[in-house]
């Protein structure tokens, strides 16, 4: 589906952009197959987000391309590409703009499509998607942002991605700011939209546990390179970097009490 | 009911800022807009003898034509708000429109407007508004409230610029352009109405500045000539040295006036502060 090839970003900061440099992302190149689950790993500023910004076409790389069906996706555009590709990101609170209701970044989508759609069609396919994720469109709709929970909040993004129904969802940390009991909800219905729809789904997120729990393989970023990537089995049980062998020794164990040792 | 009075009088206590603000304004409107009703004495009118003090004819005397002072403060302080309101609205929408350009799309276009703005920073605005209003012969009220808009507004486009410049990187922004908003949808509609009460800050603190160019422009004669204003109250006391003869019933009102007029706004506007920026309130 995706095709990503020795993709580089680099900040510049300053006037006319003669300040220091930053290499977000360094030549990173990876494949996503359609239908699957692809995690990207990473701590904070390991890259991980640009990259999502930089194949959401929100950012232009410095070097590198980024094909979607071997079309070159800066040849695509953008409206149709969007229709293609879309994304819930960390952030619910940030992601609704707390000036208007929540209808607003639903009806919002329509925009995609060339054609003129019916407020009925548009009514119909947005109570249908919000059911289908287990939401009760009397609960959720007409109502502002901040009197939703965040579980709430990140769901609708997900029927909003539905409404457009995209063949990649890119996910960025969907699950860091929501209560626990809502992630395997929300993973839940990740995994059965790579199962059942057949939609391909870039999981980026710093938590080594929901990677596995959720995808097929994994990319490990680390200051901008992938270090490793391979099957969720392999790098959970031969990992070959440092950094992906510290990632996983530092997951807390559930038949393990925490045990605290000087060196 | 008596703890609907407590809670009345908490809020004035924690907005008295605002309260005061307010209040001083509304008694500068209420002493014009009513008060060419209640008072018509024409201001422009020489009909009584020059240089008089308060009496109960002429409740603030009479300037050196014989012209009645309250009457010319009510129509001045009148037409100073007319300008100060359409000069500050001038300023903040170029300061929008520029700020918000140059913090939403960055880069070359950020550097180049950043330029021009940082430019009239360090120009100092008075002086650049005398040369103006030196060099241009027509002295009429739009005229006054096109020099005053066009230089006053770099303060305000900074301010927006750095507004506009975190907001756009705000989720919500990422997901309007993905929805495929178009980019003055995105500022328009996504962007500004996330920054209204900075806007309506920045709005009343251009209504001061600009009532105070006005005033200082006008005092040193470069106003327009044919409108009272309390710029142009002034300048007549300067010109007939109104403070050496001692006709403070003349020139003291229009200073008076002016101040508290400036003063209202900042209050207003310091009060809007702490009510939208809960860090600025102070501890008790």
């Amino acid at each position: 589906m995706l095709r990503v090839e020795n993709l580089t970003k680099i900040f510049r900061t300053g006037f006319l952009g003669k300040g220091e440099e930053i290499i977000a992302v360094n030549e990173v190149s990876f494949l996503l197959r359609k239908g699957e689950i692809l995690s990207l790993i990473g701590e904070s500023g390991s890259g991980k987000t640009t990259v999502a910004r930089l194949i959401l076409k929100l950012l232009r790389p410095t070097s590198g391309h980024i094909y979607y069906k071997d079309t070159d996706i800066w040849d695509i555009p953008s409206k149709t590409y969007w229709r293609k590709i879309q994304a819930i990101f960390q952030d619910p609170y940030a992601s609704f703009n707390s000036f208007y209701k929540v209808d607003r970044i639903l009806k919002n989508v329509f925009k995609l499509f060339p054609d003129k759609i019916s407020e009925e069609e548009k009514d119909r396919k947005i109570y249908e998607v919000l059911e289908r994720i287990g939401l009760d469109p009397k609960e959720v709709l007409g109502k502002h942002p901040f009197e939703l929970s965040g579980g709430q909040m990140q769901r609708l993004l997900l029927a909003r991605c539905l409404i457009i129904d995209p063949e990649v969802i890119i996910a960025d940390e969907p699950t860091s700011m929501i209560d626990a009991s809502m992630r395997v909800i929300l993973l839940n219905i990740l995994k059965e939209l790579s199962n059942k729809a057949g939609k391909s789904i870039i999981f980026i997120t710093h938590d080594i546990s929901q990677a596995f729990y959720v995808s097929d393989r994994v990319l490990v970023m680390y200051r901008g390179r992938i270090v490793e990537s391979d099957s969720v089995e392999h790098i959970l049980f031969s990992p070959q970097h440092p950094y992906t062998k510290r990632l996983i020794s530092d997951v807390p164990k559930l038949h393990e009490k925490f045990k605290f040792t000087l060196t | 009911m008596a703890e609907k009075i407590v809670n009345a009088g908490r809020l004035i206590v924690r907005y008295k800022k605002l309260l005061i603000g307010v209040i001083m304004l509304s008694a500068m409107v209420i002493f014009c807009v009513p008060g060419m009703i209640l008072y018509p004495v024409d201001p422009r009118a020489i009909i009584f003898r020059d240089l008089q003090p308060p009496s109960s004819t002429n409740p603030l005397g009479t300037d050196v034509f014989g012209r009645d002072v309250l009457a010319q403060l009510i129509h001045g302080t009148y037409n100073s708000f007319r300008i100060g309101i359409l000069a500050g609205l001038i300023a903040t929408l170029i300061g929008i429109a520029i700020g918000a350009t140059a913090g939403y799309f960055g880069g070359i276009v950020d550097d180049i407007l950043n330029l021009v703005t940082n430019t009239f920073l360090v120009i100092p605005t008075l002086a650049l508004l005398i040369v103006i209003a030196s060099y241009i012969r027509i002295r009429s009220e739009l005229m006054m409230i096109l020099i005053i808009g066009a230089t006053s507004w770099p303060w305000t486009a900074r301010a927006i610029r750095a507004q506009v410049y975190s907001l756009k990187a705000r989720e919500f922004v990422d997901l309007a352009k993905i929805s495929g908003l178009p980019r003055h949808e995105i500022i328009i509609f996504e962007i500004l109405p996330n920054m209204l009460s900075y806007i309506v800050m920045c709005f009343t603190l251009q209504m001061a500045g600009a009532i105070l160019s006005e005033a200082g422009l006008s005092a040193i004669g470069l106003g327009p000539t044919a409108l009272i204003t309390l710029g142009m109250i002034l300048r007549w006391t300067i010109v007939w040295e109104a403070p050496r003869i001692g006709t403070w019933w003349w020139f003291v009102p229009p200073g008076l006036i002016i101040t508290l007029i400036a003063v209202s706004f900042l209050l207003i506007n310091s009060g809007l502060d702490e009510i939208y920026n809960p860090r600025l309130r102070r501890m008790r």
